[in-house]
């Protein structure tokens, strides 16, 4: 318990010394631009394949399992757009990330320390959590709402095509089921809680790539780690912003 | 000049560096010496603040480094230059930008005084039609120069080299030993090199820091080097059979 206690404090300095700025804006600019790049577009693909599955799953399994004659076919339209924006364009979106994108950070920036080069930038005199985390921090968190705006539409169009491809249910009752008792807040909520998310993925594998001792052992050890601390971590939060905003 | 004074450190309550003094002057190859395990890593990456010393002072031409705050040390690192061990260049750019890094990140130069200055500096180093290249796709002694070139772009009054000749062959630990030596002399920087290289020692320690088991053992330079009754220092010399005859040898002539 103690050593959770240890950890947490030295990500929280971690953080303190990523936030406290002293390069130069250009410098910061370009690798922003770099790892919206590395980070956020570069995940635009596995991002679209999986909401596309999911989306066509989500409706396949919905319709199954309503075979009632008393509940309408639109219901199903309603449960697939609910569940894509409510929690898996969020949630299970940035778990996803949490592997792909945290394991990326955590193994470069741990690579970076092993190899001394992370010693170089501190001999230069450059702040190196700042120059090196804090692009990668705000590049998830401008971005990662994006990537959830794409994975509700893609999501809802996977839907859309075994609707209108099979004959578990019309077009037209899916199409009306999207629309139906639609609340903009969800949007809202879903969006919120990708900023949180985006911010763990890119904080929390960035403080143990920073912190690795040792080789390239540990460097993988580090990258495990990672991502089972930013899994817990985003599934913590989503709890509490869940009954924040959903109470 | 540094100056180190009564340096303690340890890691886990187990000793590492123990009571170390020593004087490094300007314009001299400032060698520190010992077995692997001996604690010279350790002393260079003190002296540069990358370890914290529990005890002792390190001074920077008069200024007490230890007693600076991080904004005070980071004006001073800015007039360090450091060779690693494995050159630490950075692997997402390229030879030029590696160089270019520094003034990039620390000076106003507009991009073609940056690029004189890169070209300037590859040029030292003897680096050509490399510039485009990523650090994976050079030799390791090519590597080892593009980061003496990194080093010296911001015209640096301290000069850190750990272990330059580390995984080279012997004629480019030589180019690299001539480089720096030649770099400190040019520039009349004040140069700390780590080595356990031997031919490094005898061609360039104009002043040589002798430890053992994070003791100082010895101080002295290349003249003195052979002559010394340092039986720890001796097994070190003399480890090696070409050493051992050149000894045998001496003591052959003088009788």
């Amino acid at each position: 318990m103690i050593r959770y206690f240890y950890t947490s404090g030295e990500y929280f300095i971690f953080l303190a010394k990523v936030f406290s700025f002293n390069n130069k804006a250009k410098t910061f600019y370009s690798r922003l631009i770099d790892e919206i790049y590395a980070l956020g577009i570069q995940s635009i693909g596995i991002v679209t394949v999986i909401s596309a599955f999911i989306g066509a799953v989500i409706t396949i399994q919905t319709a199954y399992n309503m075979e009632n004659p008393i509940l309408p076919d639109y219901l199903v339209g309603l449960a697939t757009r609910d569940s894509l924006l409510l929690e898996f364009s969020s949630t299970i979106v940035a778990l996803i990330l949490a592997g792909k994108v945290g394991s990326n950070i955590a193994s470069e920036v741990g690579t970076m320390r092993v190899t001394e080069q992370i010693d170089a930038l501190e001999i230069m005199g450059v702040n190196s959590a700042s120059f090196l985390v804090l692009p990668k921090i705000a590049a998830m968190v401008i971005f990662n709402p994006f990537l959830a705006v794409i994975s509700m539409i893609v999501g809802i169009s996977g839907g859309m095509c075994v609707a209108y491809l099979t004959d578990i249910m019309s077009f037209a009752d899916y199409v009306n089921g999207i629309q139906y008792a639609f609340v903009p807040f969800y949007v809202t909520y879903s969006l919120i809680k990708t900023l949180f998310f985006g911010f763990i993925i890119a904080s929390i594998p960035a403080f143990f790539g920073y912190n690795v001792k040792g080789g390239s052992l540990e460097v993988g050890r580090a990258s495990t780690k990672a991502v089972v601390a930013s899994v817990i971590l985003i599934l913590f939060v989503n709890l509490i912003l869940t009954k924040i905003f959903l109470s | 000049m540094i100056k180190v004074q009564n340096v303690f450190k340890s890691f886990d309550s187990v000793g590492v560096l123990d009571d170390i003094s020593f004087e490094f002057e300007q314009g001299k190859n400032n060698l520190i010496i010992g077995q692997s395990g001996s604690g010279k890593t350790v002393l260079l990456k003190s002296i540069v603040g990358l370890f914290e010393i529990d005890k002792g002072d390190i001074l920077y031409d008069g200024a007490s480094f230890s007693s600076m705050n991080l904004h005070q040390r980071r004006d001073i690192r800015k007039e360090i230059g450091m060779l690693f061990q494995g050159s630490a260049l950075f692997d997402w750019a390229t030879v030029e930008e590696n160089v270019r890094f520094p003034l990039d990140m620390f000076t106003d130069m507009s991009d073609k005084e940056k690029s004189d200055r890169v070209n300037y500096c590859l040029e030292r180093v003897n680096i050509e039609k490399a510039h485009k290249l990523l650090p994976s796709e050079i030799s390791g002694g090519m590597q080892k120069r593009v980061a003496i070139a990194r080093a010296i772009s911001m015209k640096p009054k301290y000069l850190f080299c750990d272990e330059p000749n580390s995984g080279l062959d012997p004629k480019t630990s030589i180019v690299i030993d001539n480089l720096i030596s030649s770099i400190t002399k040019e520039l009349n920087i004040t140069t700390i090199i780590n080595t356990h290289d031997m031919n490094t020692v005898t061609e360039f320690g104009d002043k040589i820091l002798f430890i053992a088991n994070g003791k100082k053992c010895w101080e002295g330079s290349k003249k003195t080097i052979f002559n010394s009754d340092n039986d720890e220092l001796n097994q070190f010399v003399f480890a090696s059979s070409v050493y051992q005859k050149f000894r045998e040898q001496k003591h052959s002539d003088e009788k």
